[in-house]
């Protein structure tokens, strides 16, 4: 025993491990942090996850197919429309059922509006933890008006619970079209206010340029996705890629950066907030006419077989493996989450920065932590 | 020389994004109109919630204090965390047969999610979702609450 402990001073002699968290507002949840420390100058990261694991894929297994989307909303809570999508169209994939363009057209603005307002909390959230409080207020003031259209249209705030296999649970409200309208015209106004609040701000450059560098190979062989991965130069946009609902009739570009940076994390971001106001622009004024549900049989069952499905959510790809056995409830369904893998890349790009500079890069690779428990 | 106007610059400019920002919070002190804040618990008697908000599941009654529910029990078997339970009695219809209805329909909304499927799938259309969303009670038990009231009866015409 006495050994051991001798072995420890001397081997990692000025070497200092500390707990950040779990209960630390930089970590937006309950993530633990054991960070090693030479002085200041952080040596290594090791995450520690699990603490709000709830075990969702193993309940989906007794489940029928309509309940799943109830727990996919309360997996990356800030994307909750865009993950119910990706089960919503891994079941019509698998059942060959043709959905009609008006649920398609609705579902891609309803996506876009959810990562509007998951980038501008995490806008918000961003500019906390590296001490300007000001954008907290702005970031969720402008939300709000978010949260109001899903609130008169789905009927609640987050947790929209909007998709159902085979289309949609309601038709959208008829305020619906013009009250988006009025929130894209106010925001066009606001957002130049962000840049001029935070990007320009040079406290602001100073601790994010150059900090948390993730070079195109590493993003790559981490798997790195969304905003975070294409500030590396990594085009992973599956929206781009693989098109699905309507972004094959629609016109935008991805955004790439090469530097890979937290500033440009930061800017990949704000970028991405223009991005999809010009996709809802194209798409607000001619929502077709039609149906906004398919009917489906009352007991879905998918045949026998294996069904993959991927996304882009706020946060980058998520995707849902379905196999089934036949029965109203899948025999397995594993969700590759993408909070979970850009996490595991915070060791690599943290160490040698300083331990202030780590609440920058987690801050910058925007996680959630019940996605990563699941 | 050069470093020294660099370095100056470089200080001017950081100035001048500063203030570029606290101009911004500024503006604000001269633009009263764009405050949002609500001053919930005063607001409260002018405070609308929006018609498809989902404050709680609810059973419509009329005023003879009928109801549409059969006690089919599909919102029970859609129910993806059991808040719904649905204890159903034998009755004698006027010509003579039994039939099955309703005697409590009990809702827990401790448990509930609020994913809407009940509401959805129900075939008669008797639940639906009420805008109340101030649920906070002392005492959990309170939360279990029975949707029908006592001594309604199924509407005529709905089976």
């Amino acid at each position: 025993m006495e050994e051991k402990v001798k072995n420890i001073t001397t081997d990692e002699q000025q070497e200092y491990v500390i707990n950040m968290g779990p209960q630390h507002p930089s970590t937006h949840g309950v993530l633990r942090l054991v960070v090693s420390l030479k002085g200041e100058i952080v040596k290594s990261v090791q995450p520690h996850i699990g603490y709000i694991h709830r075990g969702i894929e193993k309940m989906c297994e007794s489940i029928t197919y309509p309940q799943i989307i109830h727990l996919t909303d309360r997996m990356d809570y800030l994307s909750a429309h865009i993950n119910n999508e990706a089960v919503c169209l891994t079941v019509e994939k698998a059942l060959e059922v043709e959905i009609p363009d008006r649920i398609k057209v609705i579902r891609t603005i309803m996506s876009e509006l959810t990562r509007i307002q998951s980038h501008q909390l995490w806008w918000a959230s961003f500019g906390m933890d590296l001490g300007g409080l000001t954008c907290f207020f702005y970031g969720l003031r402008d939300r709000e008006k978010i949260l109001d259209i899903f609130e008169e249209t789905c009927g609640s705030r987050m947790i929209v619970s909007y998709n159902c296999p085979g289309g949609l649970m309601y038709d959208i409200h008829p305020n619906f079209q013009k009250r988006v309208k009025e929130f894209i015209k106010y925001f066009r106004k606001i957002l130049p206010e962000y840049d001029q609040l935070l990007s320009g701000n040079v406290i602001f450059h100073e601790r994010s340029k150059g900090i948390g560098k993730l070079t195109l190979e590493d993003a790559v062989s981490y798997g790195i996705t969304g905003p975070s991965g294409r500030a590396s130069g990594f085009s992973c946009d599956v929206r781009k890629h693989e098109p699905y609902s309507a972004y094959d009739k629609i016109k935008f570009k991805e955004i790439l950066f090469t530097e890979g940076d937290t500033y440009h994390r930061y800017i990949a971001r704000i970028d991405e907030m223009w991005e999809s106001m010009n996709i809802i622009e194209q798409l607000i004024d001619n929502i077709p006419e039609g149906p906004y549900a398919v009917k489906m049989k009352p007991v879905i069952k998918l045949p026998e077989g294996e069904y993959y499905q991927r996304v882009e959510t706020a946060r980058g790809e998520l995707g849902v493996f379905i196999i089934s056995d036949g029965n109203k409830s899948p025999y397995r369904v594993k969700f590759r989450s993408p909070n979970f893998v850009n996490l595991s890349v915070l060791n690599h790009i943290a160490k040698g920065f300083k331990i202030a500079d780590l609440v920058a890069i987690g801050g910058s690779l925007d996680l959630v932590i019940p996605d990563i428990d699941r | 020389m050069r470093s020294i106007i660099d370095y100056l610059k470089e200080i001017i400019l950081g100035v001048w994004s500063l203030l570029k920002g606290m101009k911004v919070t500024g503006s604000y002190f001269f633009r009263p109109g764009t405050i949002i804040t609500q001053k919930y618990p005063n607001n409260r008697k002018d405070l609308v919630m929006f018609d498809r908000f989902k404050g709680e599941v609810v059973m419509p009654h009329n005023e003879k204090n009928e109801h549409k529910c059969t006690g089919c029990g599909i919102c029970e078997i859609n129910c993806p965390n059991g808040s719904i339970e649905i204890i159903s009695k034998s009755i004698l219809t006027e010509d003579g047969k039994k039939k099955r209805a309703i005697d409590k329909h009990i809702y827990r909304l401790s448990m509930c999610t609020f994913c809407a499927l009940c509401v959805k799938t129900c075939p008669s259309n008797a639940l639906a979702f009420s805008q109340e969303f101030e649920h906070a009670v002392f005492n959990r038990a309170l939360l279990i609450k029975t949707l029908n009231k006592p001594g309604s009866q199924l509407m005529k015409g709905v089976e």
